[in-house]
C-alpha cells in the first residue's frame, strides 16, 4: 500500500487585529495619531491622553513615550475612563480619552452624554476600531457607533479618511471648545489625500473629484475606497464625483445641497457604518429637509451583526470593497 | 474661605435645623419630593459645609476651594438647602425649588446652580468624575479636597466600583468620599434590594481609609471628617454615614415608604412647626 501525502491545504486568510487597510503595495504613515498628538502637547501643555487598557492598540502610546507624566493609563474601565475624562476637563485640562468605538458608544455611552456632553466638555475621544475594520465579529465591529452618538447634543462627530486626514484633525478639534468624538483609524494608516488638494476643515465636506455621472458622498476609509471606485469605473466610461464629508456633525449641509442639486446625477453615501443612523440617513434627511429629489443609493454595512474573518473578504461580502462598490454603482446607473 | 463667626455661631446643630428647614420649605413648593433623604443628609452637609470644606461663597469657581460633588442628582433638594444656608444661593430663590425657568431643578445640574459641580442623577457616575478631579487637581498642585456624596443605592452600580479601585491605584489621599446609608432607595430597603454589606470591608478592600459613623451624629462627623482631612496615608478616604430617613420630623421618620414623599399641606404646616419647636440654641 502506497502512502500518499496529504492534499496541501490552501492558505487560509486571517481574522487577526492588526490587519491594516492598506492594500498590499499601498503607502501608509504609521500611528498618525499618536504623533499628532504627541506634536500637538508640545506647544498645549493642558493635553493629557488618557486611555481604558488600549494605549498600544490606539497608538495613544506614541504619545505616553514622549509626555509619560501626562499619560494616564485607567484600567480596563470605559466608564470610569470617561468620568474620569469629563473630571479632568473640569479642572481645565484637555484629555485625549481612547478605546475601542465599541466600548465607547455602547459601554460608556450614558457616561460620554451625562458627565461630558450634557456640560460640553473639552473631552476628545478617540476610538480605534470603527465599523467593519476588525475581523473579530460583533463584539469589536462599531457599525453603530455613529447611530448611537448622532443623537447627543453637543458632540461633534469626525471620521478621517487617513492618515493626513488624522494629522490635520488631531489640531482642529484641540483648537475646537467641545467634545469631539474621533473615529480613529490606527497603525499603519493609508496615506491617500496628499495626492488631491485637500485640508481638513472642521464642518466642511471637500470635493475631492468632480464627476457628471454620480455623486459619491462619504467618510471614513469609504472615501478612499470611493476615489478607487472611481479610477475603475473610468475605464467603464463613467464619471463619479467625490464628495469627502469627515465631520459628521455638524454635517456640511451646505456643500452637500450644492453639489446635490446638480442635475441629473445619483447621489450615493458610501459609508462605514450600518446603513441605520450613519451619514447616509443624515444625507438623505438633509436631501428632504432641503427640497432637492434626486435618486439616492446608500452603501454601507447591513443591518446585521457581521460575520468574523478577514477584513478584505469581509469588505467584497457586505459591499464595501471597491470591486463591490464599481459593480453596485454601475448597476445602478 | 469659610468666615470664623461661620463656624462657630450659630452652632453646626444650628446649621443642620436650618439646612432641615430650608429643604422642608422647598419641599412644601413642590408637595412632594426626596424631603426624607434631605432631613436625613442634613448633619452631613452641615459639618462638610460649615466645618470642612474650605470655600468663598461669592466666588462659587474660585480654583482654592474644595469640590463638592453631588453624585446623587435627586438630593439636589438638600445641597440647595445647604448653598442657601451657606449663602452660595439666595435665600428667596428657595420658592422656586423645581418651577419652570428656576436655577433649582429637582434633579441638580451644574448648568443650572451656583455650587452645584456636577451633573448627578444618572447614578454612578460622581465617583468617577471625582477621580478624574482629584488627579488634575494633583496635576496642578492645588492642595483642595474632592467630596463626593454617593447614596447606598448608588454602591450597587459597577462604576463606582471601578472609580473605586482607581482611586486606590492611584492613592487619591485628595479625595473623600461621604455614603449616605439610609438604607432605603427606589424600591425598597436598600441591602433587600443588592446586599452591599459588609460595606467598609469592600472599601477597604479597594485600598480606601474607611471610617463608619452614625451621619446624624455631628460631633461624631466632626471627627470624622478632621480625621479624613488630616490623616497622612496616602490613601482616598471613605465616611460611610449611617443616616435615618426624614431624621426630625417623627411622623415622616415612620412613614414605611419614604423614599419619594407625597406630603398633605397640612402635614408640611405640622412638619415644620415640629422643626420650629426644636431649634437648637
Amino acid at each position: 500500500m502506497s502512502q500518499s501525502s496529504p492534499p496541501q491545504k490552501a492558505r487560509l486568510k486571517t481574522s487577526a487585529m492588526i490587519a491594516s487597510l492598506a492594500a498590499e503595495g499601498q503607502r501608509t504613515k504609521p500611528a498618525p495619531f499618536g504623533h499628532a498628538l504627541a506634536k500637538l502637547a508640545e506647544t498645549r501643555p493642558e493635553v493629557v491622553g488618557m486611555t481604558a487598557d488600549l494605549g498600544k492598540y490606539t497608538d495613544l502610546h506614541i504619545f505616553g513615550q514622549a509626555h509619560p507624566d501626562r499619560y494616564y493609563q485607567m484600567g480596563m474601565a470605559e466608564q470610569l475612563l470617561m468620568g474620569a475624562a469629563s473630571g479632568m476637563a473640569r479642572e481645565g485640562f484637555m484629555p485625549f480619552a481612547t478605546t475601542y468605538a465599541v466600548f465607547a458608544s455602547r459601554r460608556a455611552h450614558d457616561f460620554i452624554c451625562m458627565a461630558i456632553a450634557e456640560e460640553k466638555l473639552n473631552v476628545k475621544i478617540a476610538c480605534a476600531l470603527p465599523g467593519l475594520t476588525t475581523g473579530y465579529g460583533p463584539s469589536h465591529q462599531a457599525t453603530d457607533d455613529i447611530a448611537i452618538f448622532r443623537a447627543m447634543p453637543n458632540l461633534t462627530i469626525i471620521d478621517p479618511c487617513d492618515a493626513l486626514d488624522i494629522e490635520q484633525i488631531v489640531p482642529a478639534i484641540a483648537a475646537h471648545d467641545g467634545p469631539v468624538y474621533l473615529r480613529l483609524l490606527r497603525g499603519q494608516v493609508p496615506l491617500v489625500l496628499d495626492e488631491y488638494d485637500y485640508e481638513f476643515k472642521l464642518g466642511q465636506a471637500a470635493l475631492l473629484r468632480d464627476g457628471g455621472d454620480a455623486l459619491i458622498v462619504s467618510s471614513g476609509f469609504m472615501t478612499m475606497r470611493a476615489l478607487e471606485t472611481a479610477k475603475l469605473l473610468e475605464a467603464d466610461g463613467v464619471s463619479l464625483a467625490v464628495l469627502h464629508s469627515p465631520t459628521i456633525k455638524p454635517l456640511d449641509v451646505a456643500s452637500i445641497t450644492r453639489e446635490a442639486r446638480r442635475s441629473g446625477r445619483l447621489v450615493i453615501v458610501a459609508e462605514n457604518h450600518s446603513v441605520i443612523g450613519g451619514l447616509g440617513e443624515a444625507v438623505a434627511g438633509v436631501l428632504m429637509r432641503e427640497g432637492i429629489h434626486c435618486a439616492f443609493r446608500q452603501i454601507g454595512l447591513p443591518d446585521e451583526f457581521l460575520d468574523a474573518g478577514a477584513l478584505p473578504t469581509l469588505h467584497d461580502r457586505y459591499g464595501i470593497s471597491a470591486e463591490a462598490m464599481r459593480a453596485s454603482i454601475k448597476g445602478w446607473l | 474661605m469659610v468666615e470664623d463667626h461661620l463656624r462657630n455661631a450659630p452652632s453646626l446643630a444650628a446649621r443642620a435645623w436650618s439646612i432641615r428647614r430650608n429643604a422642608v420649605l422647598m419641599g412644601e413648593v413642590q408637595g412632594q419630593g426626596y424631603i426624607a433623604q434631605a432631613l436625613g443628609i442634613s448633619d452631613v452637609l452641615a459639618v462638610a459645609y460649615f466645618h470642612g470644606m474650605t470655600y468663598r461663597a461669592e466666588d462659587p469657581h474660585w480654583e482654592q476651594r474644595d469640590r463638592f460633588l453631588l453624585s446623587i442628582g435627586h438630593y439636589a433638594i438638600a445641597l440647595y438647602a445647604a448653598l442657601i444656608e451657606a449663602g452660595i444661593l439666595p435665600r428667596d430663590e428657595l420658592e422656586s425649588y423645581g418651577s419652570d425657568d428656576s436655577r433649582l431643578p429637582m434633579s441638580g445640574m451644574a448648568s443650572y446652580t451656583p455650587g452645584m459641580e456636577i451633573t448627578g442623577g444618572s447614578l454612578g457616575q460622581g465617583l468617577s468624575i471625582a477621580v478624574g478631579m482629584a488627579l488634575g487637581l494633583k496635576r496642578k498642585k492645588n492642595p483642595a479636597f474632592i467630596y463626593n456624596l454617593l447614596s447606598d443605592g448608588e454602591v450597587d452600580e459597577g462604576a463606582t466600583w471601578e472609580a473605586a479601585m482607581s482611586a486606590g491605584h492611584w492613592k487619591l489621599d485628595n479625595l473623600i468620599a461621604l455614603v449616605d446609608v439610609n438604607n432605603q432607595q427606589a424600591d425598597g430597603p436598600s441591602t433587600a434590594m443588592l446586599n452591599f454589606e459588609p460595606l467598609a470591608d469592600k472599601w477597604g478592600a479597594f485600598g480606601w481609609h474607611v471610617q463608619r459613623v452614625n451621619g446624624n451624629d455631628i460631633p461624631a462627623l466632626v471627627a470624622a471628617f478632621e480625621t479624613a482631612r488630616n490623616l497622612s496615608d496616602p490613601k482616598p478616604r471613605v465616611i460611610i454615614c449611617d443616616t435615618k430617613m426624614a431624621r426630625g420630623v417623627p411622623f415622616l421618620e415612620a412613614r414605611d415608604r419614604n423614599h419619594f414623599l407625597r406630603v398633605e399641606p397640612a402635614e408640611w404646616t405640622e412638619a415644620l412647626a415640629i422643626l420650629d419647636a426644636t431649634r437648637p440654641a
